[in-house]
């Protein structure tokens, strides 16, 4: 019917595939290692808790929170979720944030602070995904509790 | 000096979220698409589930946008506007003008869209987002439509959107797959009215769309829109395109697309480039 069209979407899909394609890890490539290691993840979520403190929309529910133990505790959880040799020996999501009445506004705040410090950080846009990936899922146990 | 501290605390805190409302809302970057051709959020030739704008929770947003194509015969030409609060409700209205630069002539409709957010979001909960609209449209002029059997100058569309983003999955990249089944009579798309003498009833028709997200402000991907098929003096193609869409910042959109529209009034093959440019606040 559109053999036009579909000879341009072929080649289109070819070209970003190769493109694509060249940029991509290797499988062997695991998340964990893809985000530095733990000393990478632990950079990037310094990074991004800086991201946070400077975010007028959401930094005021963190004041007075202790900041290295929060630190240490979301590099571990992002270090186990990325499959590395880590323990996340904190709460539950629901139960961190129960009581904080979360809105949606303020995960997208969150995620899109957690975004920014990973692009100052380098960290590759596939690892970037990866790892967004895992923690859009617990939208649910925060938002609103 | 010393008691200027808490003031300075106090302002800082309170000009914050006076600030935070005046900017476009605090949606993620490109999560509230493009404005279609009708006007409603979505990419060029379909809706989507997403609520236009960037708006979310006790938010307000909404979206400005101009768009044309220039297929072999007609040029098309489209000005759209919409409102939405909460990334709940998205009222949309938008001005579409065909004109038939081979066959002389224009034709112009109106389309008042309302689309509410049933449940769900894109990038957050594993069954996607589901929204329900409703898009009336009116011809401005029913002349030509009437001439070549169409049944009434105005009708209205209701169609179910589902959108899903999976994370990661192309190479890397973020997928944001769409889905749309829609109830029309209109005919290509309301521009030659609605009904006509070959069926005049409700027909089920399906729209999709498939996007990657290269990297957090480019989407390319494409759109396929079935469509009825209702008078007997020309038959009427599905319409499909490949698009482009840059979204720098929450501000701004510019898409741009390949279009194949099949044949329109019995004049074959309608493809061309498309542009359209959308303003969020
Ligand atoms: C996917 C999203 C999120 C993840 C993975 C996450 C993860 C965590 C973790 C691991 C902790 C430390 C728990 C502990 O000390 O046992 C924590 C604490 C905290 N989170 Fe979240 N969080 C998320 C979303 C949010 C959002 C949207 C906000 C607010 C805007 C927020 C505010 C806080 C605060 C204020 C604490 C400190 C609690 C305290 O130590 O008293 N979180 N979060």
């Amino acid at each position: 019917m559109y053999p036009r069209l579909t000879r341009t979407l072929l080649a289109a899909l070819c070209l970003c595939g190769l493109g694509a394609c060249s940029s991509m890890p290797s499988a062997s490539d695991s998340l964990y290692q893809q985000l530095g290691g733990k000393a990478g993840i632990s950079k990037t979520v310094t990074m991004f808790l800086y991201q946070v403190v400077d975010d007028d929309r959401i930094n005021h529910y963190f004041a007075g929170v202790n900041a290295d133990r929060l630190q240490k505790r979301l590099t571990n959880q992002f270090c186990q979720l990325s499959g590395g040799p880590c323990h996340y020996g904190g709460d539950n999501m629901h139960k961190v944030h129960a009581g904080m009445h979360l809105t949606d506004a303020d995960f997208n705040a969150l995620v899109e602070d957690l975004i920014l410090a990973m692009e100052k950080r380098r960290v590759p846009i596939s690892a970037q995904n990866r790892l967004l990936g895992k923690l859009a899922p617990m939208h649910a146990q925060i938002v609103g509790k | 000096m010393k008691s200027l501290v808490p003031l300075i605390i106090a302002g800082v805190l309170g000009l914050a979220p006076s600030l935070a409302s005046a900017a476009p809302g605090s949606r993620l970057w490109a999560t509230g698409g493009v404005t279609s051709f009708e006007g409603a959020a979505g990419g060029g030739l379909t809706p989507w589930a997403l609520i236009a704008g960037y708006d979310s929770s006790q938010q307000w947003g909404g979206t400005v946008a101009q768009s044309t194509a220039h297929l072999q015969d007609y040029t098309l030409n489209v000005t759209a506007a919409a409102v939405s609060f909460d990334n709940r409700v998205e009222l949309s209205l938008a001005r579409q003008r065909l004109d038939l630069d081979t066959l002389g002539g224009r034709l112009s409709m109106d389309t008042l869209g309302l689309k509410v957010r049933l449940y769900g979001s894109a990038l957050y909960n594993r069954w996607g987002e589901w929204s329900l609209g409703i898009e009336h449209k009116h011809d401005r002029n029913f002349a030509l439509p009437s001439a070549v059997g169409a049944r009434s100058s105005s009708g209205t569309d209701v169609y179910l959107a589902a959108s899903k983003l999976f994370f990661g999955v192309v190479a890397g990249r973020n997928l944001l797959l769409n889905a749309d089944i829609r109830a029309t009579k209109a005919n290509q798309t309301g521009f030659l009215g609605f009904g006509g003498d070959k069926h005049d009833r409700y027909q089920p028709e399906f729209e999709g769309s498939a996007g990657v997200f290269v990297n957090r402000q480019w989407l390319v991907g494409t759109e396929y829109r079935q469509k009825p098929d209702n008078l007997n003096f020309a038959k009427e193609d599905d319409w499909m395109d490949l698009f482009v869409a840059y979204v720098p910042n929450r501000s701004l959109a510019v898409t741009a697309a390949w279009v194949d529209l099949g044949a329109i009034a019995g004049l074959k093959h309608q493809n061309g480039p498309y542009l359209s440019v959308q303003g969020s606040f």
